[in-house]
This record gives structure tokens, sequence and C-alpha cells, in this order.
């Protein structure tokens, strides 16, 4: 057994805290099966047959050696098509897309590509968790904007403008949002962009992994989108949201082709290529698997309004999320903490929901619920939340 | 106005949601889901609720037959009149007019073999017009209705994933 294992570890991990919410994934981890897990980032919904019919095909004609290290180019072709039809985007094939091990590969690679040790990078929070990870162990200074429930959890310029130094590299947004289940319109990604446009050296990173699951009357739109943007932005997106296909580990990044090589560069170091069924599984995903991201995406939006009204029903302060598949209600009024109430919810009602802390300090106060969980359990979640919710606001009467 | 099709979807495969369940669901008002209702049980569009049943697991003695007839038509009537004949068995769960090599697809519940044997002998067979039948037995049910009749999935992911 190694003594003291940390006086050999890099300085960039072990400045990485512990998870903020250890005890409870503890305990969820130890009561899994017994409980309504409405704590799951990741579909309920099995990826679509004809897609893993495609990836299961491709095994049986042998397709199992490296990819080329971008990817194959009929997938990067394939993505090319979907940006264009989908968000009015396009991207050259052979130098501006790369393939990569899920959305997170294309952070991490974004992020390393670009960082310099000092380097500031912005992060929106409440978010995903990966983000500072990253910039730490790239030996970047994480800048923290927080957002809040007022503001629908949307990025405010002012806030921007007001983070923005000569230090900053690279902003990094995540619409529609984890945790939170925020979305931003072009109208309100139009006053960011402003503020950018003012400030020429900060690129930007836009994970829009969950760009399908957007319930808004208009479709999606980009950061990128704008014009002045286009040249300076990393999309981020992947197939493990819309296409349920989490497992399978398939991303990519769409960019300059300056920052796509070197990126590419790294990729091909680390990971040599990323996996060739999953390659072909996506192919079929990107041509033929539009109707059942509609289904997916009508059943959630069903899921999303059960949600809403649900814990609203429940007395708490909720508002309403039109993207993802999470909902971010407000607890402060109850007079606990964030991991105390979801500790407590899962002890006592057997229903595990995240602790909102997890996502960034301005999530305390807030607790996400995923409904990526079939519609009975939602149901039944939502009776076991009202009925809390009255137990602690009993309790605080008592007390007082 | 909630949106006619997903509405339907949506109570073909759950009949027993509710007005406020899918006024919630489909993000409108219980009225404007009580008239859409309305409006479709008027239209003859939705004609009934039913409820599916495994059958193969309560003790009941019962076959599901699917019988294939082939008739010759009837002068001035086409089929309709036969089909007609035939569908008014209350044995006769679902009725068809079918391209392809036969003509009528009968779907025969609840019975046990022999009386299927003599409903087609006594029934179907003498009826003028039919020319001849083919009677299929279920033997196992995977999928009916849209629903699976194997094992309930179970949930595999991780207990927490942020």
């Amino acid at each position: 057994m190694l003594n003291n294992p940390d006086q050999y570890l890099s300085e960039q991990v072990k400045s990485i805290p512990p998870s903020a919410i250890r005890r409870f994934f503890d305990l969820a981890n130890e009561m899994k099966g017994e409980v309504i897990s409405l704590s799951i980032g990741e579909p309920d919904f099995v990826t679509p047959w004809s897609i893993r019919e495609a990836g299961i095909y491709s095994l049986e004609q042998g397709d199992t050696h490296y990819s080329p290290n971008q990817g194959y180019l009929e997938l990067r072709e394939a993505i090319n098509e979907y940006m264009t039809r989908r968000f009015s985007l396009s991207y050259d094939p052979k130098t501006e897309i790369l393939v990569t091990v899920g959305g997170s590969e294309a952070i991490d690679l974004t992020v390393r590509a670009l960082i310099n040790p000092g380097d500031e990078v912005i992060i929106v929070e409440p978010c995903f968790v990966a983000y500072k990870a990253t910039v730490v162990l790239a030996r970047g200074v994480p800048v923290i904007i927080s957002t809040s429930a007022d503001d629908k959890f949307k990025l405010k310029a002012e806030d921007l403008e007001a983070a923005i130094t000569d230090k900053t590299k690279l902003l990094m947004i995540g619409y529609p949002n984890n945790p939170t289940g925020a979305t931003m319109s072009k109208d309100e990604l139009a006053s960011i962009a402003a503020v950018l446009e003012r400030h020429p050296h900060v690129l930007i990173l836009s994970d829009e992994l969950y760009s399908e699951l957007s319930y808004e009357k208009e479709p999606h739109c980009s950061i990128a989108t704008f014009p002045a943007l286009y040249d300076r932005t990393i999309i981020v997106n992947g197939f493990s949201k819309a296409y349920a296909m989490t497992g399978w580990r398939i991303g990519y990044a769409c960019g300059p082709a300056g920052l796509v090589s070197a990126m590419t560069k790294i990729h091909q170091y680390c990971i040599m290529s990323s996996p060739t069924t999953a390659q072909y599984a996506a192919i079929e995903a990107l041509r033929n698997a539009d109707k059942e991201i509609q289904e997916m995406n009508a059943e959630y939006n069903r899921r999303r309004r059960v949600i809403i009204h649900g814990c609203r029903q429940a007395g708490l302060t909720c508002f309403e999320p039109f993207g993802a598949f999470y909902a971010f209600p407000g607890i402060q009024e109850l007079g606990i903490d964030s991991e105390t109430f979801c500790e407590r919810f899962l002890k006592e009602k057997k229903v595990a929901i995240v602790p909102g802390k997890a996502f960034g300090s301005c999530g305390e106060g807030y607790v996400r619920i995923s409904y990526a969980a079939s519609m009975d359990n939602i149901k039944e979640a939502i009776v076991r939340l009202t009925a809390f919710v009255k137990d602690i606001k009993d309790e605080e009467n008592h007390k007082k | 106005m909630p949106d006619r099709y997903e509405l339907l979807r949506l109570i073909e495969h759950n009949a027993r949601l509710t007005q406020p369940e899918l006024a919630v669901m489909l993000g409108t008002t219980e009225e404007a889901i009580a008239a859409e209702l309305e409006s479709l049980h008027n239209d003859d569009i939705i004609l009934g609720y039913t409820t599916v049943v495994n059958w193969d697991k309560t003790k009941r003695e019962s076959v599901t037959a699917l019988i294939e007839v082939k008739l010759t038509p009837q002068r001035n009537q086409g089929f309709d009149k036969i089909a007609q004949h035939l569908y008014r068995y209350s044995q006769v769960t679902s009725c068809y007019l079918m391209s392809g090599g036969f003509d009528l697809m009968l779907i025969i519940e609840d019975s046990t073999l022999r009386e299927v044997a003599a409903f087609i002998s006594n029934k179907v067979a003498p009826i003028e017009g039919v020319v001849s039948t083919a009677t299929h037995f279920i033997l196992k049910k995977y999928k009916s209705n849209g629903v699976v009749f194997e094992d309930k999935p179970v949930d595999k992911r991780e207990a927490v994933i942020l």
C-alpha cells in the first residue's frame, strides 16, 4: 500500500474540491432500488431501436477497428447537415468538426486547447459540475457569475460585462441548462453577444447538449448564429440527451478550423479516436431518427408541465423552465438547507432529488428534480413531495 | 386548444387519464379538454375505451384465433353484408376487410379451441359466399395494443447522475 499518496498527486488534482454533496451521494447509492429516482441526469428512454440496430449491424459487419482520429467523414458530414437543418449553422466537415467521446470530452478538449495557467474562464452557475473542474485541471482560473431565479437563471449582460478582464480567455455557457432547465432566446442572447462583441479577446464555449430538449415556441438558437461570434465559438453537442445515447459516449465539437485542429491534436494523443460502433449508430441517428426525437421531446414536455404544476401545488416556488429535463424549485422559505432537505426527503419519503448546491454556491436554496422518469413515478413523487413540504412547514410552525 | 392527435395518442395508450391530468400534461384548461373530448365523441372518432388484459395470467381457459375468410362478393353489396353477418357474433371481437390473399380477417377471443372449431364449421363456413377459411391460433402474445407483455423493465441507471 502506498504511504501518503497525496504527496505524489499533482497540485491541480488536489485542488479540485470533493463533491459538495458527498453525504447525499453515499446515502442515495445505499438506497438505490428502494426509491423513486428523480436525481438522474440522463434519459430514462433507451436508445431507439433503429439506432441500436445500426450499431449492432456495424459490429456484425466487422467494423471494430479505429476510426479516423477526427471521426468518420460520413458522420461529420451528417453532423454538418444536421446543424444546418436544425440550427441554420454550417461547418466544414473536413476541418471544423471533431467527433468526441461524449460532450464531456469536447468540453475538456476545448479548455485544454485554449487555457494557459492563469487564464480566466467565466463560468455561469448553477451549472454542470464538470466546467469548473475542467478549468482547474487546466490551471485556469474560474470566474463565477451567479444567476438567480428572479432572472430565470439567464445570464445578464451587465454581469458578464463586469466579469470580463483582460485575462479572460473563455466564456462557458450552457443553454438549455443543467440543472435549472433555463433557456435563452435569440433576443436574450443578442444582449450577451453585444457585450462579447465589445471584448473580441473572449472566446465562447457553448454547451448545447440539451438543444433538442427545448419546449419554447421558437426553436433553440445558438450563440454562434451571431455573425461576429461565429468564429470565436466552439459549440459542444452530442447524442446523449436527444437520442438517449449516454452510454455510447459520443459527441462532437464544431468551431473554427484553427481551434478544432488543436483539439484534434490532443484528442488523437489521449483517446486516438471515438468509439467506432457509436459513430455508426450516430450516423443513423442524425439521418433517420427525427421522429423519435420529436416523440421523446413531446413526452418530456408533458412531464415538465406535470412536474412544475406539482411543485407549485406542493407549495414550492418554481420558475417555469423551458429546456432540458430539470425543474429547479426553491426551498428557501422552508428554513432548511438543500442537502438536509434532500437527505430527509430521501430517508422519509424514499424519493431522490439533488441538492442545488451541487451545481454551485448560488444553487443553495434550490433542489434539482429530474423528470427523466416515467409519468407514474413523477406523479407518485409529487404526492410524496406535497406531503413532505407540509411536514416541514408544520415543523417550522411548531418551532415558532 | 389541445393538439387533437397528441390527445388521442395519450388516451389511446392510457384511457384512465383524467381531464385535469390531461389539461396539465397538454398545457391547456380542463374546459378545452372536455370540449375536445366531446367533439371527438360526437364525430365518432372516439368509439370506446378498453383495458389491455393478459389473459394468459388468469386461470381462464381461452384462446385467440385469427381467421382468414375468402369470399365471393355478393351482388350489389360487395363484402359488407357478409362482414356484418359475421361481426354480429359477440365472440368476433375484430373484423377487417383485407388486401392480399384473402378478404376478411376475423379475430375470435375468449373461446375454447372447441368453440372456435364449432364456430367456423357451423357459423362461418356454411355462409353463402364463403369460399374458404384458414384458422390460426395465437400461441403467445409478446405485445398487444401497444403494451409489451413481458416482465416490466428495470431501471438500470446509477442512483445519482449530475
